[in-house]
């Protein structure tokens, strides 16, 4: 990702809380100002009030002194040395306060300006998209990378000012106090500085070998679980005992060594910083032993110095986690710059009032393999249309392409609905028009109620309890201690797969679409309720347009025309009688079905 | 429930730590070490300001530089002890941490694989692996750093106070005054931060869960065109998580303001009362800068302990949840005696195990799932001689994987026994009972690995010319050959690079492989096309000759030729018999048959 498209992005996530932001530094500044008056009184106070060295006026700690009353009161009234430190204490409680407000308050905007943007841009981008990147990685992204870059600016950004403005005035007292001692302290800094940013870079790999063993330890776990039965059923539980524990030790020993690395760190830059307060120190005894500077001054200088220490390790932390803000940054970039779904320029409403015909429609998923080779067929307004095929026949590739969540190119045929191209009409639209029951079912995590009116918040409970009845879904609810307000999903109970698909079916009818496709949607129903909820589907709406999808003959057999697939082509098409009589595909997977051995044993 | 107490408040006696000491014993020596390391690290953070009052006091206050080499010998051998000295502690505290960690990993892990089916049923995967996987790291965390800042930040203050009195009675008293305030308001301050800490962590997972549902939900968001719905909410949820974070960081500022106010409390008292000592010639100006040194840095320490605190209290909850899974029993464990003569999970002995037949019988069986109340199965009896190919059929959620739990010892009956082999499947090891099974899944399960692993699952020294053969028997031989890398192909996690069918075929090969007595498939013929079906179904006919077999089946046609067909409704049995007794009984089978296969059925339901 280019640095300059990097900057806008962070530009785009910093909307609204720059102004935040700058509070936060300016505070945090005022903050670090205070602090160094301190030296500046407690020299005064040791060479002028205790000692009795003239007080420089044109200094900080002379222009207070004489703002307090002078030397001579000061002498009188120590207390008055308290009130003054108190009052700064004050101030600087003040600031230190604002500044951790303001801190917050930018960085968690930023963090909800990102992640809103985040989610509506991963909303918005095609299907494609959806399929071709894992899932766990995305959520990587949205969790973890936004993390990072708000811990980065939080915690870098907002001190970046302070920091080096800290840097140039603790030089600038110590400057004022000796030219010496300044230029030994900040001798150290390119030292520190350069060893921390070294050292940062140098632990970030180490730390992205221990991500990616965690990784590898965490899907060692989710496989244990998911398969349990499988490992049970085979009683495999010591070889899963024995993988864990090999990886587990990998782990453990990737973070074992990094540690040690780590511990080498925290040491030798301790070392280093009290080595340079030593130096700084023995320097500062000679310079007053000759007279140089005063016990005040001394003093003064130990204390800018110590506050030089943190700003300056920090300094080379911040250019190694800047690398790493940058990285998090452009992996955020990868899913900012995909290209979102986008309708036509004079994209039209969709009426699905009328037919739906698909004509002469190919298409590929990879641009090599056609999943689908000239596919022509209608569906008049009000029929209803089946669908035979086989596992990777193209089936599901039709419903897709319909719906539109993936485009037909070009050169690929037309799908058109009440005689319009589906590519001149809004894909909101055309989806809104079209109720999709998917093979599996993806039930939101919240009650069966809201998941049934998801799409349709308006609904009645009267029309809910209708869908749910069509649906075949009212018995299995009412077996629930909680009835629809049962909580689904991750944090409440597992339905099985027919259930899900009966809750799936019920929301699509409370939309009220006028046209309603089951894609495979009645697999794990049993043939029992399949045909109830197509019955009632068929006497309670009468007037739309169906599509089922099915390897299933006896879902098909009543629709008005079927058609079967067989690798990517249309192969036969007819009613069940012509097709049973035309003794293809259909009549074979039909005999497969119906081998009906020991029911004609029974009538005999 | 479990997953009910999620958000719940834990409060465990001595904050959990009495659940945590087995973890820690097998280091109690590193841990003794690491804490003298540590208090030996704040002896030197101690001594290093004493250095400066040493210069001022003797060399700059007298104008003189004797001896000043020594000093700077003892000085840099003091650096170098502490670097030394917390080089140690670090490092150590670092291997608490992990091995602590690991170890609970190792534990929970192992003692998952022991646990019954009802824990699985009640805890889904996501929770369990959370279990696992964070509050382990968690813990290990809390155990070490807490404990090294504990020590660290008290004895710091501890230290540096004793110091301060040492040096100056009176001064260091007046000094310690600030200590209880401080106490007094991290203790008020300290309630609230829990709390923020606890909501912030509730909301920042709910934020989570959205990401991942709206990125896992892509295709039922797109089609239900429910884009605006859900932004809309993830917004609200967002907007919460900020509002919350905020309002925490005015307290957390709030604190931190507070004790550096309180510290520059101490400054000023120090400046006054030890000026005016200083002043009088009582003390020397090097005592007072020392002073100074120790009254400014008293009080971040207590802040980073409360923090420590906080996060202990924090952590109630994943101790909670970890010590609630390693104390959860199975439902299903080997008697002593059983473990004597077969072996456990881990140390089986399989020189003593018998060979299986495959007789099973139900004698009187009772049966209530261990979660729910209703009495599944009532004095059921039931013999499945060997070689028996037992059916059972009935609605989706009627019941029907009861019985195979039970034969596969999965669940234990209420009452009466399952009878393996004419004893009591309690007389052998579940492993010996597991190792004879083959079991092919609804939703086949492969692993991450390459496929001949995944294939030999069951069977980890088969040849490739036995895997070859028992693709062969399922036909699917073909998938094998159409990959680039044949068995040597990679199955991805959890099969991804597999269709269903595929998946079906290959857990359909994996159960031959293994060569079972006792073969479950479990409507494993559901989810495949009907060509690829009646595939699989002559391999099966092939396959459960002469093995006692259970299909758990929706359609059927895939089952009229088994020796039983067992009707299940509303949980129960309710018919038994083969295929032609039970049409001829014209009872609920029959009719289950008569919906699946008859035209007249469906228009009767037109009607």
């Amino acid at each position: 990702m280019a640095k300059k498209s990097k900057l806008s992005l962070i530009g785009r996530f910093m909307k609204g809380s720059v102004v935040l932001f700058i509070l936060s530094m300016l505070s945090t500044l005022a903050l670090s100002l205070i602090e160094l008056i301190n030296p500046q009184i407690i020299k005064v106070m040791i060479d002028s009030v205790i000692g009795d060295e003239p007080v420089d006026i044109s200094s900080v700690g002379g222009i207070i002194t004489n703002a307090v009353g002078g030397i001579p009161f000061l002498r009188e009234n120590l207390w008055a040395i308290a009130v003054l430190i108190i009052s700064l204490a004050l101030v600087m409680g003040l600031f230190k306060y604002l500044s951790g407000v303001f801190n917050t308050a930018a960085s968690e905007r930023l963090t909800e300006t990102t992640r809103n943007a985040l989610f509506k841009k991963i909303e918005s981008l095609p299907f494609s998209w959806h399929t071709a990147n894992p899932t766990g990685d995305i959520i990587q992204r949205c969790t973890s990378d936004v993390e990072t870059l708000k811990r980065f600016l939080s915690e870098q950004l907002t001190s970046v000012v302070s920091t080096v403005m800290l840097i140039i005035l603790s030089l600038f007292f110590l400057s004022r106090i000796h030219i010496k001692i300044t230029l030994i302290a900040a001798l150290s800094i390119p030292f520190v500085v350069g060893f921390s940013f070294l050292f940062h870079r140098l632990i970030s790999k180490g730390f992205a070998k221990c991500d990616e063993n965690e990784g590898i330890l965490s899907s060692v776990v989710q496989e244990n679980l998911a398969g349990v039965r499988v490992v049970r059923a085979f009683g495999r539980e010591s070889a899963e005992i024995e993988k864990f524990t090999k990886q587990n030790e990998i782990y453990t020993g990737t973070w074992v060594n990094l540690c040690k690395v780590l511990a080498g760190f925290w040491a030798t830059n301790d070392i280093i910083s009290c080595v340079q307060v030593m130096i700084v120190i023995v320097t500062g005894v000679y310079l007053c032993v000759e007279g140089e500077i005063t016990a005040g001054g001394f003093i003064a200088a130990v204390s800018y110095n110590s506050m030089l220490t943190w700003p300056v390790r920090r300094l080379g932390r911040m250019i190694s986690e800047m690398s790493k803000a940058s990285i998090a940054l452009g992996r955020l970039g990868y899913i900012m710059d995909s290209t979102s779904e986008a309708d036509r320029n004079n994209a039209v409403k969709a009426s699905a009032e009328g037919d739906i015909a698909f004509e002469h429609v190919s298409f590929s998923y990879d641009g090599k393999k056609k999943v689908l080779d000239d596919v022509s067929f209608t569906v008049k307004k009000g029929t209803t249309l089946g669908i035979l095929g086989g596992t990777g026949s193209g089936k599901s590739t039709l419903v897709q392409l319909l719906c539109r969540l993936y485009d037909l190119s070009e050169d690929g045929g037309k799908i058109t609905v009440s005689d319009v191209d589906i590519k001149e009409l809004s894909a909101n639209s055309l989806r809104n028009a079209i109720g999709i029951v998917l093979q599996e079912p993806f039930l939101f995590s919240r009650t069966i109620k809201e998941n049934i009116s998801i799409a349709n918040d308006a609904s009645t409970d009267d029309a809910l309890m209708k869908a749910s009845q069509i649906a075949c879904l009212d018995r299995a609810v009412g077996e629930f201690a909680n009835g629809y307000d049962t909580l689904v999903g991750e944090r409440g109970v597992t339905l099985s797969g027919g259930q899900k698909q009966r809750v799936a079916i019920a929301r699509i009818l409370v939309r009220g679409t006028p046209v309603i496709i089951f894609d495979d949607s009645l697999s794990a129903v049993d043939a029992e309720t399949d045909a109830l909820i197509r019955s009632a589907i068929k006497k309670e709406l009468g007037g739309i347009t169906v599509i089922i999808i099915s390897h299933r003959i006896s879902s098909l057999m009543q629709a008005d025309n079927i058609i079967v697939l067989d690798r990517g082509r249309l192969v036969e098409s007819g009613t069940h009688a012509q097709l049973l009589e035309s003794g293809g595909i259909y009549k074979r997977v039909f005999d497969l079905q119906h081998t009906d051995r020991s029911y004609e044993e029974v009538n005999d | 429930m479990e997953k009910k107490n999620e958000n719940k408040i834990a409060h465990l006696p001595y904050f959990g730590i009495p659940k945590l000491l087995p973890y820690l014993k097998p280091y109690a020596v590193m841990i003794i070490v690491m804490i003298f390391f540590g208090l030996a690290g704040t002896a030197t953070d101690i001594v290093i300001p004493l250095f400066q009052k040493y210069a001022i006091n003797n060399y700059i206050a007298r104008s003189v530089t004797d001896g000043i080499a020594v000093f700077v010998l003892a000085y840099i051998a003091v650096i170098l002890i502490q670097a030394v000295v917390n080089l140690i502690s670090t490092y150590l505290c670092c291997k608490v941490e992990l091995y602590v960690g690991r170890d609970m990993k190792q534990k929970s892990f192992e003692h998952l694989q022991t646990l019954s089916f009802s824990y699985f049923n009640r805890n889904n995967t996501g929770y369990v692996h959370a279990r696992v996987m964070s509050d382990t790291d968690r813990i290990g965390t809390l155990v070490s750093w807490g404990l090294m800042d504990v020590v660290w930040n008290l004895s710091y203050v501890v230290g540096a106070i004793g110091t301060m009195l040492v040096i100056n009675f009176k001064l260091g008293l007046l000094i310690l005054i600030i200590v209880p305030i401080a106490i007094v308001i991290s203790a008020f301050f300290q309630r609230k931060l829990v709390t923020f800490q606890r909501q912030i962590r509730e909301e920042n997972s709910k934020i989570t869960s959205r990401f991942s549902e709206g990125i896992t939900g892509a295709a039922a968001i797109k089609t239900l065109t429910i884009e605006d719905k859900m932004y809309r909410e993830f917004c609200e949820q967002t907007g919460k998580m900020r509002r919350v974070s905020v309002k925490s960081a005015h307290f957390n500022s709030l604190f931190g303001s507070t004790l550096s106010f309180l510290a520059y409390t101490g400054l000023a008292l120090v400046l006054w009362r030890g000026g005016i000592i200083t002043a009088e010639g009582v003390m020397e100006i090097g005592t007072l800068s020392v002073f100074m040194t120790y009254a400014l840095g008293i009080m971040s320490p207590v802040q980073f302990l409360v923090g420590t605190l906080t996060n202990l209290i924090g952590a109630q909850v994943n101790i909670e949840r970890i010590s609630s899974l390693m104390e959860t029993e199975s439902d299903v464990k080997d008697s002593p005696e059983v473990i004597r003569k077969y072996g456990d999970t881990f140390s089986p002995r399989r020189e003593a195990w018998e060979m299986l037949r495959g007789d099973i019988e139900f004698r009187d069986v009772s049966f209530i799932y261990p979660d729910g109340e209703e009495l599944v199965l009532d004095h059921f009896d039931l013999k499945i001689p060997a070689g028996t190919n037992v059916a059972i059929v009935g609605e989706t959620g009627a019941g029907k994987s009861t019985l195979v739990n039970l034969v596969c010892r999965f669940f234990e009956p209420t009452e009466g026994q399952v009878l393996i082999d004419g004893r009591d499947a309690r007389e052998r090891s579940q492993l010996w009972l597991h190792s004879n099974i083959g079991y092919v899944l609804q939703t086949p399960h492969l692993f991450s690995g390459t496929i001949r692993d995944n294939l030999r699952y069951g069977n980890p020294t088969a040849t490739d010319e036995e895997i070859m053969a028992a693709l062969r028997t399922v036909s699917a031989e073909g998938i094998i050959e159409r990959l680039p890398e044949g068995l040597d192909s990679e199955a991805g996690e959890g099969g991804a690079n597999m269709s269903t069918g595929e998946k079906q075929l290959l857990s359909f090969a994996r159960a031959i492989l293994a060569d079972p007595r006792i073969l479950i498939l479990d409507e494993a013929t559901s989810s495949v096309d009907t060509e690829t079906e009646k595939v699989i179904q002559d391999a099966i006919n092939t396959v459960i000759s002469g093995r006692t077999s259970f299909i758990i089946a929706h359609r059927l046609s895939t089952i009229v030729d088994a020796d039983v067909i067992l009707a299940v409704r509303g949980g129960k049995i309710v018919e038994s018999g083969t295929n032609r007794e039970l049409m001829k009984k014209g009872g609920y089978y029959s009719m289950l048959y008569r919906r699946q296969f008859e035209d007249e059925a469906f228009e009767k339901l037109e009607r």
